[in-house]
């Protein structure tokens, strides 16, 4: 059936701070590369279309959906995913806060969400309701209606800068 | 209240869900699993003349399954046996399934499917609900008509024929839609001769499938297994059209031998497969009084079901008991009926036919307003129903509520009289091209299942006791996350006076869990709720009544009371089983009586923008009041709501399907349009809690009420803010540009 | 998704002269990709063509954003973020940055570039109106040189453009123009919602105003023809014209009723679109007044 018979060839790249090499065809989404082999399934799939942001993951540091990107192009990259968001068994401030706030229900949109959410507060750590909604525009949810989310972005921005701030009042005072 | 019941405790599977460790079921890889697709129709009607699959594909190294491979009845358990699993002879409309294919290599699999064709002789098709009327085509029966319901309360005739009454008419209409829940449906299956039948999958109500499998491949109960794994939201689109998928999977699994199968649909065979929200159309007549009292309602509810009957009997009954609305009316006849077509089936979505009712009587209600010189709100707290009065299905609302001051709360948490008047201020001017608008809804929504339903459910529930006092509630009622697993816990663990750590539920698994009913109709935290609290309780007498428990007891000495009992007599498992409250009579034939046990009731108002250079509305502000009883938990009753609310918004006026010969055209995400977070207003919930007597703690359903009112309070608010009436849901830009023109080139013929 | 996996190959050259070297060795095999945002969503419906693919994404000579004093120039690999964040294109050009702001969502930007939505030449692209309206240049690439060309003509019709085999989008260049030198900026799409939308109708248009007339202007429509529209009849009908004559809003109106070649498809009707056609290049005039 197929006019072009390509092999597979090896992509090597780093995925959430771990040197990674796998065997696939060059065109193969990122996102079946983490799903299928790395089996890293917190990446889900909504649509394959770059259009609902359940794929979502950080590719250099910017959010990116998977699902529109081929394995070659990964090449050399560093990958982070919700896998790699928490430090052991602590959970990363937006993950505690879609928890307390009541901003995951079917959780299917949640690590991309979640994703999203973390993308947004670095770049805008006080945001603005208009940049919230603005950053979170590329990830539907069809459980929440938003409004927890938002709730849980506020929440975990709160969060955020508590922890710096005692972070900074604790130098003040060892200083 | 206790303990927990009332408290916002954290989701019980939160962490699974934030960390991404939940496996749905595309997150599951069994040894050795191959991959399925389906083939299928792609004309609307029509004979099936045969198969052809071209030369040049490897096709021995395929699994095929066809309606002969079928070991039992290629018929999908429903309520009327009319749909087969793989169309045999018949094609009823243009995604049917005819077809399957299997192979190891997913991507082989697709590439596959393109060189498979079906070859069709067409029939003529019916597309629209007048058409099937008039069954000109006849599709089904010998008028197209799944199913009629008849209402009827005082002589409509009579009060029509009155010389103080004003008539009033019209017709309103509501396009179908997508649940679009964010995770396609799918399925595992393991499957073969001797072995029996078990799928894992995307499901909403696991006996629905393991019913329709039964037969499938003629096992008795204990042969099929039907495990629900996590599933990315439902919203009844999960409730029927799984078992199909179910059945495919295993039926391919069957023919290889056992070898395990995935058959997980891509979204736009999802879109374009699976059931949506019955279009429907609904003719009001209605006599008031020049004073806006209600005198009679004469309505005509019809729904496109679709080319099969599947659950169009049930999403009638709850449109037609809806159709009067809340309001108290001496009169009232009610015509209901579900038509065949050659789309898709139409099924189960959040409200089930009553927003469609719903839809039609709160734009009618804005009409007799408007006919009589009245403000909208005060036409309606004229006629709200109170404690005392009688229902169109002749009711009696025992409940003590309140529906006017609910709505007095709707206006004053939304400034309505102050933005009323600004508005009209505003949109006077004609420099302002965005005019704005406010709208409102009052209505009412039946917790659980019509009439004498949950009766014949029998529902059951189970607990267990295990090692350390740990309680695991037992229910085939599934988490789609509106938080099951969460209020089971609670109501649980306050019933057992338990901390609320040491109680979980089951994961759904019909080798383990009774039937506790599907996971429809607002009926989980009501129905089954209380069922969990019963069992519990009766747990508590059990180890009572072994004299194993005082009456106060800490966690360690339930703990050591559970050890002993289990000591003794192995397991420790209670069950409970529903009953009917007192006092709820329905009858059946004549559609009469206490259709509902209790009822969810809101006044929900909508603040839209329309910009009058792109026909655009926008929903600025959303305010939603309503009594559901106690609050089993606050943040999640909320994010009900509010889900609900966003998906009406869709609804009002962004989510129109596409019908081309039948077929979903717009059938990607990019082309179907939902609310993004960029697109709801702030959604502001508010809620009266009366407890009611026979729920958990006095709680009612929530699920689907929100979804009923936003979309006649948005079209409403349209109105208001240009002065043009829309009826039919979506108001999509083109169809508020097409009113405006027609209402400009009308208006400019008065004044020529 | 619907397509075999094994029947695409990719190759990902390091330098911008290898890329074109393999594309003049073996002409017409090799199909760029750049971001991927539309390649891969016909990947994934089944639609892309299979075949030979050269990703250019890693290209460092097709990335960046240079400014000089009359003009911006826009490396065609430059995704929409990096125009979204620029301080030069939101003062100067800011229906370039409205533009890259409004496409797609977040993530959409992050990979996009503005050479691939040129490149893909949809009628409904939301940055080809405010090229057209800013009168921007493309410098285009092959093994055997340069060339640069006007972006008003590039597209000859429907999915057709001036780009010969073997050439790549180098860059784009936009010249400046700055509020201060009399511009006005009037940029509208309009989507199916707020984000994640492709165009229904786009409106883009810049004009330079003085003494209480229109100096200089352009305009282009997207997804009402089948290219990006150089609204021709429109321009003339107020270069020159003074703001405050009344006729002019019943010249626009017919100019742009008349010049608009909509259709009906899955996303509006034509009948919409050149409704609104009209209703935005009013809307322009009267930001003009407004402005002027
Ligand atoms: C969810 C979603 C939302 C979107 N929303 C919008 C929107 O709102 N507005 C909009 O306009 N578009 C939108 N798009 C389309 C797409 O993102 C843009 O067209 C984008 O700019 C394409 O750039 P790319 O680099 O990803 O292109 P690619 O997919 O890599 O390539 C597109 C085409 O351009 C060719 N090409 C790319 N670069 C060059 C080059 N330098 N020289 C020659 N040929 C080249 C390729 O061969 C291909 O034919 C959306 C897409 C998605 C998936
Ligand atoms: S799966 Fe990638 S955006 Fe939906
Ligand atoms: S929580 Fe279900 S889609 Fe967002």
């Amino acid at each position: 059936m197929a006019e072009v018979a390509v092999g597979k060839v090896a992509v090597t790249f780093t995925v959430n701070g771990v040197e990674r090499t796998v065997e696939t065809y060059p065109m193969a989404r990122l996102l079946d590369v983490l799903r299928e082999d790395l089996r890293l399934t917190g990446t889900k799939e909504g649509c394959g279309e770059g259009e609902c942001g359940a794929c979502s993951a950080f590719v250099d540091g910017r959010l990116v959906n998977t699902c529109l990107v081929p394995a070659i192009q990964a090449r050399g990259a560093k990958i982070e995913t919700i896998e790699g968001l928490a430090s052991g068994a602590e959970l990363h401030a937006v993950q505690q806060a879609f928890i307390d706030a009541g901003g995951a229900q079917c959780g299917i949109c949640t690590p991309g969400m979640v994703l999203a959410t973390v993308a947004l507060l670095r770049e805008h750590p006080e945001p603005t309701e208009a940049e919230v909604r603005e950053g979170l525009a590329g990830n539907l949810c069809r459980c929440t209606g938003y409004m927890k989310i938002f709730d849980s972005v506020e929440t975990a921005a709160r969060a955020i800068r508590a922890r710096q701030d005692a972070a900074t009042a604790g130098e003040g005072g060892a200083s | 209240m206790g303990k927990y019941v009332g408290q916002s405790v954290p989701r019980k599977e939160g962490v699974d869900k934030v960390t991404g460790r939940s496996l749905y079921v595309d997150d599951i890889v069994l040894d050795g699993m191959i991959h399925g697709i389906t083939v299928r129709s792609s004309v609307p009607r029509g004979k099936i003349l045969g198969v052809r699959f071209d030369p040049g594909v490897p096709w021995d190294e395929f699994v095929i399954v066809t309606a002969k491979d079928i070991p039992g009845r290629n018929v999908v358990a429903m309520l009327i046996e009319d749909q087969p699993f793989l169309a045999d002879d018949v094609i009823r409309h243009p995604d049917e399934p005819v077809l399957l294919l299997a192979h190891p290599d997913k991507h082989v699999l697709a590439e596959a499917r393109e060189h498979v064709h079906i070859d069709v002789e067409p029939l003529p098709a019916v597309f629209a609900i007048e058409d099937a009327l008039r069954a000109d085509t006849v599709l089904f029966g010998d008028d197209n008509v799944f199913k009629r319901f008849d209402v009827s309360k005082g002589d409509v005739d009579a009060a029509f024929a009155r010389d103080d009454v004003v008539i009033v008419e019209g017709t309103y209409e509501t396009g179908a839609q997508e649940q679009m829940y964010i995770e396609p449906m799918g399925m595992i299956a393991v499957a073969a001769p001797g072995q029996g039948v078990t799928v894992w999958g995307s499901l909403q109500c696991p006996y629905y499938v393991h019913k329709a499998l039964k037969p499938l491949f003629d096992l008795p109960a204990e042969q099929v297994r039907v495990v629900q794994t996590v599933t990315g939201g439902g919203f009844g689109g999960k409730e029927e059209y799984p078992s199909i998928i179910a059945g495919h999977a295993a039926l391919l699994s069957w023919k290889a031998g056992g070898v395990p199968v995935k058959l997980i649909y891509d979204r736009a065979e999802d879109l374009a497969a699976t059931t949506k929200r019955h279009p429907s159309r609904t003719r009001h007549r209605t006599a008031v009084t020049r004073d806006g009292e209600l005198v009679a309602m004469d309505v005509d509810f019809a729904l496109d079901g679709g080319a099969y009957a599947t659950l169009s009997a049930v999403v009638l009954s709850r449109g037609t008991i809806h159709a009067c609305g809340p309001y108290r009316c001496p009169n009232a006849r009610v015509v209901a009926r579900a038509v065949a077509t050659n789309h898709p089936p139409h099924g189960a979505f959040r409200g089930f036919g009553a927003p469609q009712s719903i839809f039609g009587l709160e734009r009618h209600m804005d009409k007799i307003a408007r006919t009589l010189g009245i403000a909208p709100e005060e036409l309606r707290r004229r006629n709200l129903l109170a404690t005392g009065d009688t229902t169109a299905t002749s009711q009696v609302i025992e409940e003590a509520i309140d529906l006017g001051a609910m709505l007095d709360d709707a206006l004053s948490q939304a400034g309505w009289a102050e933005k009323k008047a600004a508005f009209a201020a505003h949109n006077a001017d004609p420099a302002n091209t965005v005019k704005k608008g406010m709208g409102l809804a009052t209505f009412f929504h039946g917790s659980g299942f019509t009439g004498s339903g949950e009766v014949y459910l029998a529902s059951v529930v189970g607990i267990e006791a295990g090692p350390g006092g740990r309680c695991t509630v037992l229910a085939a009622s599934t988490e789609i996350g509106q938080g099951t697993n969460t209020i089971f816990s609670q109501i649980a663990a306050d019933a057992l006076r338990l901390p609320y750590e040491l109680v979980e539920v089951a994961q759904p698994d019909t080798a383990r869990v009774p039937d506790s009913g599907p996971t429809v109709a607002s009926r989980t935290t009501m129905v089954v709720g209380r069922l969990v609290q019963d069992a519990a309780e009766s747990l508590i007498h059990t180890l009572r009544d072994a004299g194993l428990l005082g009456a106060d007891y800490s966690a360690e000495q339930f703990a050591a009371a559970v050890d002993a009992y289990r000591e003794r007599f192995g397991t420790l498992r209670v069950y409970s089983k529903y009953k009917q409250p007192p006092g709820i009579v329905w009858d059946d034939k004549h559609y009469r009586g206490a259709a509902y046990a209790a009822y969810g009731w809101a006044a929900y108002i909508a603040e839209v923008e329309v910009d009058t250079l792109t026909y655009a509305a926008r929903v600025t502000d959303f305010v939603a009041v309503q009594d559901i009883g106690t609050l089993i938990n606050p943040l999640l009753a909320a994010g009900q709501v509010e889900g609900g609310v966003a998906q009406a918004i869709g609804w009002a006026v962004y989510e129109g399907v596409d019908w081309r010969d039948g077929h979903m055209a717009n059938n990607q995400m990019t082309n179907y349009i939902i609310p993004t977070a960029a697109d709801v207003p702030p959604i502001r919930v508010y809620f009266h809690s009366v407890p009611f007597k026979y729920g958990p703690s006095g709680a009612k359903g929530v699920g689907e009420l929100p979804m009923d009112g936003p979309a006649p309070a948005i079209l409403n608010a349209i109105e208001d803010a240009i002065g043009v009436s829309l009826n039919r849901a979506p108001a999509l830009p083109e169809d508020i540009m097409e009113a405006m023109l027609a209402a400009s080139s009308q208006s400019e013929a008065h004044h020529g | 998704m619907r397509a075999n996996v094994a029947s695409y190959d990719v190759v990902a050259p390091e330098t911008l002269a290898e890329a074109l070297t393999l594309l003049a060795d073996e002409p017409g095999v090799w199909t760029p990709m750049a971001g991927g945002t539309d390649l891969m969503v016909l990947f994934e419906a089944g639609k892309l063509p299979t075949g030979r693919y050269l990703s250019i994404h890693g290209l460092p000579e097709l990335r960046g954003i240079t400014v000089d004093d009359d003009a911006v120039t826009i490396g065609a690999l430059t995704t929409y973020s990096e125009i979204r964040d620029h301080a030069v294109i939101n003062a100067d050009l800011p229906m370039l940055a409205q533009a890259a702001r409004e496409t797609g969502a977040l993530a959409i930007q992050n990979r996009g570039t503005l050479g691939g939505n040129i490149a893909n030449a949809s009628p409904a692209a939301d940055s080809p109106p405010a090229l057209v309206a800013y009168g921007a240049e493309l410098t285009l690439v092959s093994a055997a040189g340069t060339r640069t060309v006007p972006y008003r003509g590039f597209h000859t019709g429907y999915k057709q453009m001036d780009l010969r085999p073997g050439e790549l989008i180098h860059s784009i260049r936009v010249p400046r123009r700055p509020a201060s030198e009399g511009w006005v900026h009037f940029y509208r799409k309009v989507g199916t919602r707020a984000y994640q939308a492709i165009s229904k109708v786009c409106f883009a248009a810049c004009a330079r105003l003085s003494d209480g007339g229109v100096a200089e202007v352009r305009v282009g429509f997207g997804s009402v023809a089948p290219t990006v529209l150089i609204a021709s009849a429109l321009e003339a009908a107020l270069t020159g014209a003074r703001l405050d004559d009344a006729g002019l809003e019943a010249a626009v109106a017919a100019a742009a009723r008349h010049e608009v070649a909509a259709i009906d498809d899955i996303r509006s009707t034509a009948r919409y679109r050149t409704q609104v056609s009209e209703n935005l290049a009013v809307a322009f005039l009267h930001a003009l007044r407004a402005g002027g």
